[in-house]
């Protein structure tokens, strides 16, 4: 085997190592769809409850992701949830925007959800979100339901 | 039982002797690792024979277990009623354990083993002692560069290996099976992180390859100068480094994913 | 630059020399000399120490005791350094060639030339090509070692020793596995070298009759001792009985037949006892 042969084949194979790594970071790890790239804005929200919730969770509008959970502290003053999130400053949200803690499917994974609300002013870069929807706890709802049943058999 | 006792000290003395013998050639390799960057065509040749030689069997073993990835997955996952989770399942348990291990282990037999055997025939047939009287230490001219290209290649291949993997899966997944392109891929997005699940098992890997081509080397040039010497290393190496792949990546697991 | 041995300097000098392997004592008492443009043969039995020596030498193995010097250096605190560059000025022929196999019969000549000399490619292609013309091999310069037969292998590797025209040239075995006239061919090439170059050579060896036609000097080594020296007429002519047995090659004399054991009859009742 002759030395330029030799190199070829090595150089090839570095590529082909490099062009693997490229590949698990953009497609698979789709490193720039997290927020990490282009002007973001952050934002704060707090919840009651946040339940399963978890930092780098997606933040979505009508479906569609525009930023991540970045951090996620609990406020002892208030007893409540304060998340942070990094959203894209291309998608500018109003003032009266509700942050609401939903889950994909029945199992899936949470994430928060922002329904734009008709306020002409926009959130700014380290704005709170006031109106917030914590998250649903399915022991919570399911002991709701008893209750209630309880209540209306009593009723009767 | 006395017997036994002995037999467990022996087994101990001798054990922790290797590895203290194995650490003072580490040692004495990085001191000769001079050549193998500064006449780097040294190292070149052998990525050539650990790297190069090594992809066919990386990337067909890679897309194999990607496609059985796919079918299991898909199946345990249809029960649930989320194939749609099918991409993550996928990508997660080749980038964090499947692609670091398996392709660690298939280096250690292909490559390991192929550096165990050239280093011990090399030194059965003398060649080591008549470098050495040349004035050529064997270890920077000869072991060095093994060892180095075994290194810069494990962490490439395991990639290679992912990526087949990750192809593997999303042909059966997507193509064979119907799941819906766009819902893998951005499933798939969504559950890998780069720095925690790509870089850890890029992480992993090179620790692999460091382990695997130290043992491969250390075997080579340890073994006894005979036939049936050369044999037994390369059955060391195999073994060895086996093992030693399974128990570093569990450690490196818990210290990675779990002890946090 | 070949000068008469008894005056010329000595290149090795062995004075009361112990050495061995962990606990085995393998030489013990060695004196030993050899001069600019000597050839000398050691000779003994399998296991007698003859490698041994030789890796004292040439400093792979370093004496418990006494003191051995090489080109007037003492080997016994050497560093690394030191030593390699005593080596560039060494050659030595391995009992089977230790040619490397992955590379062609040129690039094994070559080998010396490209690691330790900047000369231009040009050059060393003449140089080796002229090295394995003196060994009869230029035409082989383009095959692999897997190629060559046992005695073409051993002329190769004798090329590649003296590559860089050392001024100590050693020989393990040279003679081992080869046919009579691959034999005669090495041995006059060895014999033409040394002349050539004006080196000291020490020849290891128990091919009796080759050796003895081209030394100029033997040493006779036995379990771990020299036994007797001399010129090759001297050692011919001895009457000394272990050298007799030597060089005539009798099965049984001062070197016994039979390994230490307890008398025949006494091992074989033993083992009858033991049933």
């Amino acid at each position: 085997m002759n030395r330029a042969m030799l190199d070829l084949w090595v150089g090839a194979f570095v590529a082909l190592g490099f062009a693997a790594l490229m590949f698990l970071a953009m497609q698979v790890a789709d490193v720039s769809s997290e927020g990490t790239r282009g002007a973001t804005i952050t934002l704060y929200a707090r919840f009651d409850d946040i339940g399963g919730l978890k930092v780098k969770a997606p933040v979505k509008s009508a479906g569609v992701v525009v930023g991540r959970v970045t951090a996620i502290r609990f406020d002892p003053n208030v007893y409540q949830a304060e998340v942070e999130m990094r959203v894209s400053a291309a998608y500018p949200f109003p003032k009266d925007t509700i942050a609401a803690i939903l889950t994909s499917g029945l199992l899936g994974e949470q994430y928060i959800g922002l329904a734009a609300g008709a306020d002409v002013e926009m959130l700014e870069d380290g704005d709170r979100i006031q109106m917030t929807q914590s998250a649903l706890v399915l022991e919570k709802l399911i002991g709701q339901f008893l209750f209630n049943q309880a209540a209306d058999g009593g009723g009767k | 039982m006395i017997r036994l006792l002995r037999a467990l000290g022996r087994l101990t003395v001798d054990g922790v002797w290797q590895v203290g013998f194995a650490t003072r050639f580490l040692f004495v390799m990085l001191r000769h690792s001079g050549p193998s960057f500064a006449r780097f065509s040294l190292t070149i040749r052998e990525l050539y024979f650990s790297g190069v030689l090594s992809l066919v069997i990386i990337v067909v073993s890679g897309a194999f277990v990607g496609m059985v990835l796919g079918l299991q997955g898909y199946d345990t996952l249809q029960r649930f009623g989320s194939e749609s989770a099918l991409g993550s399942i996928v990508a997660l348990s080749l980038l964090r354990e499947l692609g670091p291990v398996v392709a660690a282990l298939l280096f250690a037999s292909r490559a390991g083993s192929a550096v165990t055997a050239e280093i011990g025939l090399m030194k059965a047939t003398e060649q080591l002692t008549a470098m050495d009287m040349m004035a050529v230490n064997p270890i920077a001219r000869v072991v060095a560069p093994r060892f180095w290209g075994g290194v810069l290649s494990m962490p490439l291949l395991a990639a290679i290996f992912s990526t087949v993997g990750v192809i593997g899966g999303w042909f059966i997944g997507v193509v064979v099976i119907g799941v819906d392109n766009g819902t893998f891929w951005s499933q798939m997005a969504n559950s890998v992180d780069f720095r925690e699940d790509v870089m850890n098992g890029v992480v992993k890997s090179f620790v692999f390859g460091w382990a695997v081509s130290l043992i491969a080397v250390f075997q080579g040039y340890d073994c006894t100068p005979t036939a049936e010497g050369v044999s037994r290393a390369i059955t060391k190496t195999v073994v060895y480094s086996s093992l030693t792949v399974l128990a570093l990546d569990f450690i490196l697991t818990s210290f990675m994913y779990i002890g946090k | 630059m070949t000068t008469h041995p008894d005056i010329a300097e000595p290149v090795v000098e062995l004075r009361g020399v112990d050495a061995g392997y962990g606990e085995r004592l393998i030489l013990s008492g060695i004196d030993f000399s050899v001069r600019r443009g000597q050839l000398v043969a050691v000779m003994g039995g399998s296991g007698s120490g003859k490698t041994t020596l030789l890796r004292l030498v040439s400093g792979q193995l370093r004496a418990r005791k006494g003191s051995v010097r090489v080109f007037g250096e003492s080997l016994e605190k050497i560093s690394e350094k030191e030593l390699y560059a005593l080596r560039r000025r060494m050659g030595m022929l391995f009992q089977f060639g230790a040619l490397f196999t992955d590379l062609s019969v040129f690039d094994n000549v070559a080998f010396p030339l490209r690691e330790h000399t900047d000369l231009p490619e040009s050059m060393i292609h003449d140089l080796v090509l002229l090295k394995l013309n003196a060994v009869g091999l230029r035409g082989a310069a383009t095959l692999m070692p897997s190629e060559l037969s046992g005695g073409m292998a051993r002329r190769v590797a004798l090329a590649r020793s003296v590559a860089l025209d050392p001024e100590l040239i050693m020989y393990d075995e040279p003679f081992a596995g080869l046919d009579p006239i691959s034999l005669g061919v090495i041995g006059q090439a060895i014999r033409k070298l040394n002349d050539a170059l004006g080196a000291a050579s020490i020849l290891v060896t128990h091919d009796v009759v080759e050796s003895l036609s081209i030394v100029d000097y033997v040493y006779l080594v036995s379990e771990g001792k020299i036994v007797a020296q001399g010129t090759p007429d001297e050692i011919r002519a001895s009457t000394d009985p272990f050298v007799h047995q030597f060089i005539h090659a009798e099965a049984d004399g001062p070197v016994p037949f039979h390994y230490p054991a307890p008398p025949l009859a006494e091992s074989l009742l033993e083992s009858e006892v033991a049933r």
